[in-house]
């Protein structure tokens, strides 16, 4: 049975995009078929993290106005035949999407796909709403600051109570959060809240903490999904959480600071 | 395709009985004086006339029976049906007007004033007064997290098993528990009930508040934070104690 996974925050620019692509890409790797929407009309990304902004030809609203079918649409990746892409409008704004419309794509490529990746717009209007309403599990990414917490607790409660699950009364979406931008140097420093800080707010079950890291920018900038940086913290970050998602157990990483008893003693590099 | 009138078991629900407050205007009267009544009537539905359209009204006949006065309700419930007013009710009648207001399928309110004169206590074996809200009421009991946004609102007491989170506000009519963190706005007794209390296992609230008498947490005392705590009213003042 194909699963939907909404990729969502309330805040922006906490790495909901970079996020999408990167488990996307992991899941496909993985060896399951993954279709991955950008629902941010207007304000499209998804297409240059995932480095296939020059072949779009049509796109989501092309596909829910009956203007081109879902496979022309879809955008097979480069790095991975098993993952496609659903490029939003940059020419149009989030009305341009439907509930009806979206339902529908979603059923269709449900019938082909295992993992759908829906990648939500920041704020929680109509393109968040539609992001979400399908979904059967949320990704919550959250930075560790008050602000991105408390967007992502108001997300939350949207997804226990707007999405269809619970408007059918089903089972509720599952919830997983994931802490993005993670500097244990900083939380040491009282800069930044701690992992355990986030938990007692949201009590949620984290799915994986990563790290701030440099080859996340230089990621998103040549269009390579920063899961196949597997040098890269955030890279194997990525990696750790979907392997958690598929069921393996992984410990987690990157929660503590980097240089361990060695670095301590003998210096750092 | 059943037709069969005997219920089984297991069929659905179709309906249910739930206790709701409205509010009515309500018109009372002083004088027997139809004329005057309607002349009077008038010039009040012209100064709003679309809030008087099709309203819903309870007629009031304690304060004419007290001065003496007889009225028809039949005569009364025209002339105010003609003003384009929809009685839905009539109180403080004696015995003869509320049966005539029962003829003309208008239900009879009992009045719960102080001052119930001995016709109407007699009337109470006749039309029983609906029982007070605080009986009837319900717990809601609540088992999952409130997130930041969501607004809960119970008729009777509130029961909440996992955090309230900063940004979300809780009320109930009644009493208030929650078994997690309280970290949003928690009011009690929103109806006016000076004896709700607030229960929490851990006070971190953004504001509490009992029949409207309220603190913002930066009023809040630093002995009672992130403490098990009860919170109650004395001398219109909020008390919060440790339970003990």
């Amino acid at each position: 049975m194909a699963r939907v996974i909404v990729v969502t925050s309330g805040k922006g620019g906490v790495g909901k995009t970079t996020t999408s692509a990167a488990i996307a890409m992991g899941l496909a790797k993985k060896g399951h078929k993954t279709a991955v929407i950008d629902f941010d009309v207007g304000l499209r990304n998804l297409d240059l993290v995932m480095g296939c902004e020059r072949r779009v030809v049509y796109d989501f609203v092309n596909v829910i106005n009956g203007e081109a079918s879902l496979n022309q649409a879809l955008i097979r990746d480069k790095n991975c035949n098993l993952l496609y892409i659903l490029p939003a409008s940059q020419t149009r704004d989030k009305d341009a999407l439907s509930q009806e419309g979206v339902g529908k794509i979603l059923d269709a490529l449900k019938k082909d796909f295992k993992y759908i990746v829906c990648d939500s717009p920041a704020g929680i209007e109509k393109g968040a709403h539609l992001a979400m309403y399908f979904a059967d599990d949320a990704f919550v990414v959250t930075n560790p600051e008050v602000s991105s917490v408390r967007d992502s607790d108001r997300m939350l409660g949207i997804l226990a109570s707007k999405s269809r699950r619970a408007e059918r009364n089903e089972e509720p979406i599952k919830e997983y959060l994931l802490l993005s931008r993670y500097s244990p140097e900083r939380v040491k420093l009282g800069e930044m809240l701690s992992v355990d800080d986030v938990q007692e707010i949201l009590s949620l079950h984290l799915l994986g903490v990563i790290p701030e890291s440099k080859s996340v920018l230089n990621a998103s900038n040549s269009g390579i999904p920063i899961i196949l940086d597997e040098k890269s913290d955030a890279g194997q970050a990525y990696a750790d959480i979907v392997a958690r998602y598929l069921g393996e157990d992984k410990p987690h990483r990157f929660i503590d600071d980097k240089k361990g008893f060695f670095g301590k003693l003998f210096g750092g590099k | 395709m059943s037709t069969d009138p005997h219920k089984t078991p297991h069929a659905p629900s179709v309906l249910e009985f739930k206790s709701s407050t409205f509010s009515v205007p309500v018109l009372v009267l002083s004088s027997d004086d139809l004329v005057a009544i309607e002349q009077q009537l008038k010039e009040k539905i012209r100064l709003a006339p679309e809030f008087f359209k099709n309203s819903p009204l309870v007629l009031d006949l304690q304060e004419l029976n007290k001065q003496g006065y007889d009225i028809n309700v039949a005569a009364l419930t025209e002339l105010v049906r003609k003003s384009g007013i929809l009685p839905i009710g009539i109180r403080g009648g004696n015995v003869q007007q509320n049966k005539q207001a029962l003829d003309l399928l208008i239900p009879v309110y009992s009045i719960h004033s102080s001052g119930v004169s001995a016709e109407t206590q007699k009337q109470k074996t006749i039309t029983p007064p609906p029982e007070p809200v605080t009986d009837s009421a319900t717990t809601t009991l609540i088992t999952h997290p409130i997130r930041s946004g969501q607004r809960i609102y119970s008729s009777g007491d509130l029961i909440i098993l996992a955090q309230v989170s900063a940004g979300s506000e809780i009320m109930a009519e009644g009493n208030i528990h929650v078994y997690s963190t309280l970290r949003g706005r928690a009011l009690a007794g929103v109806q006016g009930n000076t004896e709700a209390r607030i229960f929490c296992s851990d006070l971190q609230a953004e504001l509490i508040s009992i029949a409207g008498n309220y603190k913002v947490s930066e009023d809040l005392d630093e002995s009672v934070r992130k403490k098990p705590v009860q919170i109650y009213l004395q001398n219109h003042t909020l008390i919060i104690k440790d339970i003990v």
